[in-house]
Formats: structure tokens, C-alpha cells, sequence
């Protein structure tokens, strides 16, 4: 398959301190790639050396096999962007907004009326289309983000926390929403977010990305094995000084690693798979009061969570 | 493919033009200021029409008659058009461009912009643009009306050489209001809220209108001293001196240019000496001449308004699009 997008070394520095470190990517063409991290890990950084709309410091990326950097017109005509917490103008319709986004993309208006209206009626707009922005609620905004994404016919679209702040069952409509997209139109999205449990499900390969630098790439089945592969994770709650417990658990032999994670008293504990009891076991006989204790598996959410929570 | 794309791609900046243009004609704020505009407009050319059927009976045939509209003013209206202009002009300037870019910024729409196939400079080319039409097509529409009121009270008929004059003071109007809407613009780009820029703005346009001649006399005091004992002199050069230094306020360049323009009598924007007053014969100044006169300033008031605007322009390219 085709690479849709791809970075080399992508780096960018503000001052002293590395927003983005030395990114590869490569994102075939017609595949859904979710790059997952929390806030503040540079995903947003990305995407806008990705459009050409902010220069690296070093390294390149390559979308369709332009350089954003030199030819950001074309880029920005192929590639549609829905930004963080979109936002519309707000004494504008929701129709009017897009014919906008049509006019600067230089399509003819008949050609864009029409797509106007489908799109609309593609994400359930068609009823308050011609009302004011200023009176739509956050899930409709976000609808209409992915709308005015699509005016332009995009080959790649790119959507910065597209489920953010909206309810369950508009995640699942956003859900299917951007798998059609990859599916039916073969349109090739990248789609950044902290909230990875609501996306894993519907992304080809996922990055995991924390810091600046991508920690963990692969089909979300790859990721379990690899990370899962030689222990099962614990979540381990000892009601006591935190350097004991973890001298304690870490003697344990068949104990590969102990991290304290972001609750108090709680540790994320790694064990040769089968070897749970004794940890249970060791705690008790050294009189340590255990609080919880909870099988962390190969639950995505949770391998996702550990990445994040280390990275707070 | 790049043939088509970059023929294709011109003229970004006219979209943007053409939206913020509807926008402004749209919005509230433009229909206060034409109301405002339109009462100020009509109340000095009635004041102005009534005192000049007074004193035309002995300034009949008088060339600048018809100019008179709008600068002299009467009772119970105490200023006149041109007073009102230059009085409301920052206002106007500063209403269009205080929340150019800090608006998209504040509404999110910035990021998405720029996100479309336009170049980056197109945005606040496009914005200075409609805010500059918007103004051009106010002005304009209130100086024909008080042309045409004048015309129909007085029935006086303005000769070509009064035609080109209003015209051109109208395009140092223009100008004049551009350079506050590039200030409002620059403060914009600064400033992240749009209340801050706006207040940012008024206070320099109320610096510049109200304490500058203060700041200037002070300037000129320490360059040029006249003590109380100072010879003609030493009056003369801090006199000078005070008025080169007012010349770097868009006011007195605004000021200068259209007392020359809509008034043929006034024969020099300098100091003049009663010596030179001596024995002089007052007629008018052809229009050529007039324009002479303040060429100077009307080059210097462009020349503000195209920095002003340079260093808007040139901050929002070096600005980050996320804030």
C-alpha cells in the first residue's frame, strides 16, 4: 500500500524544551492511524508541522509525497484538518460556515451547494443548518468540524480530538463516522487523542505517543502481545511507606518491575505470567495491609493508561 | 499540476475580503457608527448651510464656497464635517480592526483557516482590505450626501477644481482612518483579547488626540529652549521645532492636509510671520498648488499607515497559529 503520510525525524524545539523528538511515521494510504497520548504530548505540534502551518526544526515529513514545508498550498488543498475545540463563526449558520471553507477550497458554488447539503445530511445537521452557530452545542460544533473537514474532498484528514467533550452516543456516531471515511471513500485519517479507549477500536495501527516521542506503534493486537507478552500486569494497593513496599515487592524473584502510578498506595506491579499469588503472599507475611489488588491483563485501556500515567 | 493549482490559488486573500466585508456590513457596529456618522454629517451641513446663506451675500462668486460645506461650522452645531471626520476617524479605524486576528483566535477559527489552500499573509491582507472598503464606501457615501444636501440648499453648483479637492481629501480621509484600523489591527495581532486591544487603541488614539500637544510642546522645550527672555529668535526655532515634532502624529499630518485641500486660502501649513503677512494680497491658491502645499504630509500619512500595517503584517507571519 501507498504511503499517505510519512515524517522523517520530525523535531521541533521550542526554546529549551523538545515539543516533538525525532518522530518516523508512516501511514498508508486509506488506513486509519490514531496517535494516542495525553495532553501536552505534541500531537497538536505534529499535525501543524504536518500542514506546514508551524516549521521543524529539524527532520522532514512527506504528505502524498509533498513537502508541507515547501508547498504547504497544495498540502493544505489534499489534507483536511479539524482542529482541538473547533471553532465556527458564531453569527454565521452552520451552512454558511461551510460555504466559506467551499469558497477558500475555490469550489464552484453549485458543485459546493450540493456537497454543502450531503454532507450536512451525512453528519445530521440538515436541521439546524441555517441556524446561527452561535446556538449549537458542542456535539453539533464537532459534526460540523467533520463536515467542513470533508468540503474539500480530502485525501487525508486529520482530526485533533474529535471526540472530545461530546456524549456516549455521539462518540459512537464520530466512531463510525471515521471508519466510513477510511472505508468507503478510501480517504486516509489520523486521528489525535488522549481519550484512546473511545478510538483504539477503530484505528488500522496506532502510535502511542508521550513526550514528544512515540513510545509504542503497531495494530492495537501488536501492542498487547509486545507489551503483555513476558509478564501480566498488577495494580497493587499496600497501605504503607511507599520505599518499603516497593524494596518488599521487589525482592519478590519472579517480580520484573514495581512503579508507583498516579493514586497513592497504588503500584503497577509486572509478575512472570502465573506468578500473582505470591505477591499476595510475600505482602502478607510481611504484615503489609493490602487495598486492592487487580489484574491490570492485556486490557488495552489499561497498557495505554500505564504509558499515560507515567508520562503525568 | 502545479500550473493550475497556483493560478487557482490566487486571490485568497479577496475571499477573506469579500466574507469580512459582509461581515462588517452585517454587523451591529457598523450601523451605530453609520447612525452616529449620519447625524454628526447632517447636523453640520445644516449649521453650515444656514451660516453660509449669511454670508454669501458678500462672498458671492467666491471659488470656495461650496468647500465651505464642510469646514466652516455654525449654530447650534459646534463643529463641522471635516471636524466630525477627524474626530471620528480613529473611532472608525479602531471599530474595524480591534478584533481582526485575536477574534479568530478567541473563536477558534484561526487554526482552520489557515488550515485551507490560502496563503498565511492572505488573512490579514484580506481583513485590512474589507475593513479599509468598509470605511472607503462610509465616508464616501456620507460626503456625497452632504455634497448633495449642500448642493439642493444653496443651489451651488462646486467647480471641477472643488470636485478634485474633495476627492482627494476624501482619499486622505481614507488613508487617515487606514492608519488607526492598521493600529487596531496591529494591537489585535498582539494583544490575545480583544477587549485589551480595543482599550489599547483608544488609549493611544486619546494620547494622540488630547496630550500630544502637551508631549510636543515638552519635546520642543528641551531641543529648542525659549525662556521668557528668549529673543524672536529663539521663539521662532522652538516654534518650528515644536511643529516638526507634531508632524510625527498622523493628527497634525491629517490636520495639515485638509485645512489646505478644502480651504484654496490657506497658503502655507508653516509657521508664518507677520512680516511675511505684510502687505500680502489674499487670493486663492490654485488646486495644483494646494496640493503642493501638503504633499508632504500626505506622502508622510501614507507612509504611517503602511508601517503601521508592516508591523501587524509582519507579526501575525511570525506568530505561532496555536496560541
Amino acid at each position: 500500500m501507498a504511503t499517505a503520510l510519512h515524517t522523517d525525524g520530525l523535531t521541533k524545539v521550542y526554546g529549551d524544551r523538545t515539543v516533538v523528538d525525532h518522530l518516523d511515521l508512516d501511514i498508508a494510504e486509506g488506513t486509519v492511524f490514531g496517535l494516542l497520548g495525553p495532553n501536552g504530548a505534541g500531537k497538536t505540534t505534529t499535525i501543524l508541522m504536518v500542514l506546514g502551518l508551524s516549521e521543524p526544526t529539524s527532520g522532514s515529513a512527506r504528505v502524498l509525497g509533498l513537502d508541507p514545508a515547501r508547498a504547504p498550498l497544495e498540502v493544505k488543498r489534499a489534507v483536511g484538518y479539524m482542529p482541538d475545540s473547533v471553532g465556527f463563526y458564531e453569527s454565521l449558520t452552520g451552512r454558511q460556515n461551510l460555504r466559506y471553507t467551499a469558497r477558500l477550497n475555490r469550489i464552484p458554488e453549485q458543485q459546493a451547494t450540493e456537497r454543502i447539503a450531503a454532507l450536512l445530511e451525512r453528519v445530521g445537521l440538515t436541521g439546524a443548518a441555517d441556524d446561527p452557530v452561535g446556538t449549537y452545542s458542542r456535539g453539533m460544533r464537532q459534526r460540523l468540524g467533520i463536515a467542513d473537514t470533508l468540503v474539500k474532498e480530502p485525501r487525508i484528514a486529520i482530526l485533533d480530538e474529535p471526540t472530545m467533550a461530546i456524549d456516549p452516543e455521539g462518540v459512537a456516531e464520530m466512531q463510525a463516522l471515521i471508519r466510513a471515511l477510511a472505508d468507503d471513500q478510501g480517504v486516509t485519517v489520523l486521528v489525535a487523542s488522549h481519550l484512546l479507549y473511545q478510538l483504539q477500536s477503530i484505528c488500522d495501527r496506532v502510535g502511542i505517543f508521550v513526550e514528544g516521542r512515540l513510545v509504542a506503534e503497531g495494530t492495537t493486537a501488536e501492542l498487547a502481545k509486545s507489551l503483555g507478552s513476558t509478564s501480566t500486569l498488577y495494580e497493587v494497593g499496600v497501605g504503607a511507606d511507599p520505599d518499603h513496599v516497593i524494596r518488599v515487592l521487589s525482592a519478590i524473584p519472579t517480580v520484573t518491575s514495581v512503579t508507583p502510578t498516579a493514586r497513592a498506595h497504588s503500584y503497577r506491579v509486572a509478575v512472570e505470567a502465573g506468578e500473582a499469588p505470591a505477591i499476595i503472599s510475600t505482602l502478607v507475611s510481611a504484615d503489609l495491609p493490602i487495598l486492592h489488588f487487580r489484574p491490570m491483563g492485556e486490557d488495552l485501556d489499561e497498557i495505554y493508561h500505564s504509558y499515560f500515567s507515567e508520562a503525568v | 499540476m502545479t500550473t493550475t493549482s497556483s493560478t487557482h490559488i490566487k486571490g485568497g486573500w479577496r475571499i477573506i475580503a469579500r466574507k469580512e466585508f459582509a461581515d462588517h456590513l452585517l454587523s451591529a457596529r457598523f450601523t451605530v457608527l453609520l447612525v452616529i456618522l449620519a447625524v454628526a454629517a447632517i447636523g453640520s451641513v445644516y449649521a453650515a448651510a444656514s451660516g453660509i446663506r449669511g454670508a454669501a451675500q458678500q462672498a458671492a462668486g467666491s471659488p470656495g464656497l461650496f468647500l465651505k460645506l464642510f469646514t466652516i461650522n455654525a449654530d447650534p452645531v459646534p463643529f463641522s464635517f471635516v471636524n466630525f471626520v477627524a474626530f471620528l476617524a480613529p473611532l472608525l479605524g479602531i471599530a474595524f480592526g480591534f478584533d481582526a486576528v485575536n477574534g479568530e483566535r478567541s473563536q477558534g477559527t484561526l487554526p482552520r483557516l489557515v488550515a485551507q489552500p490560502i496563503h498565511r499573509d492572505d488573512v490579514i491582507n484580506g481583513k485590512f482590505a474589507a475593513g479599509l472598503s468598509v470605511i472607503a464606501l462610509m465616508l464616501t457615501a456620507l460626503t456625497a450626501a452632504v455634497a448633495g444636501l449642500g448642493i439642493v440648499a444653496l443651489g451651488i453648483v462646486p467647480s471641477a477644481a472643488e470636485v478634485l479637492r474633495v476627492l482627494l481629501w476624501l482619499v486622505a480621509a481614507v488613508v487617515y482612518v487606514g492608519f488607526w484600523l492598521a493600529l487596531a489591527t496591529l494591537a489585535s495581532v498582539r494583544l490575545r483579547r480583544a477587549s485589551t486591544s480595543s482599550l489599547v487603541s483608544i488609549a493611544v488614539w486619546l494620547v494622540l488626540a488630547l496630550f500630544a500637544s502637551l508631549i510636543f510642546r515638552l519635546v520642543a522645550g528641551a531641543l529648542a529652549p525659549a525662556p521668557s527672555d528668549a529673543t524672536p529668535k529663539q521663539v521662532l526655532h522652538n516654534a518650528r521645532t515644536e511643529l516638526a515634532v507634531s508632524r510625527v502624529s498622523p493628527v497634525t499630518l491629517y490636520d495639515e492636509a485638509t485645512a489646505a485641500l478644502l480651504d484654496p486660502e490657506v497658503r502655507s501649513v508653516g509657521i508664518v510671520t507677520y512680516g511675511q503677512l505684510d502687505r500680502a494680497v489674499t487670493s486663492d491658491l490654485p488646486f495644483g498648488q494646494s496640493l503642493l502645499l501638503v504633499w508632504p504630509q500626505l506622502v508622510g500619512l501614507l507612509a504611517l499607515t503602511v508601517l503601521c500595517f508592516a508591523f501587524a503584517y509582519v507579526g501575525f507571519m511570525r506568530q505561532e497559529i496555536r496560541a
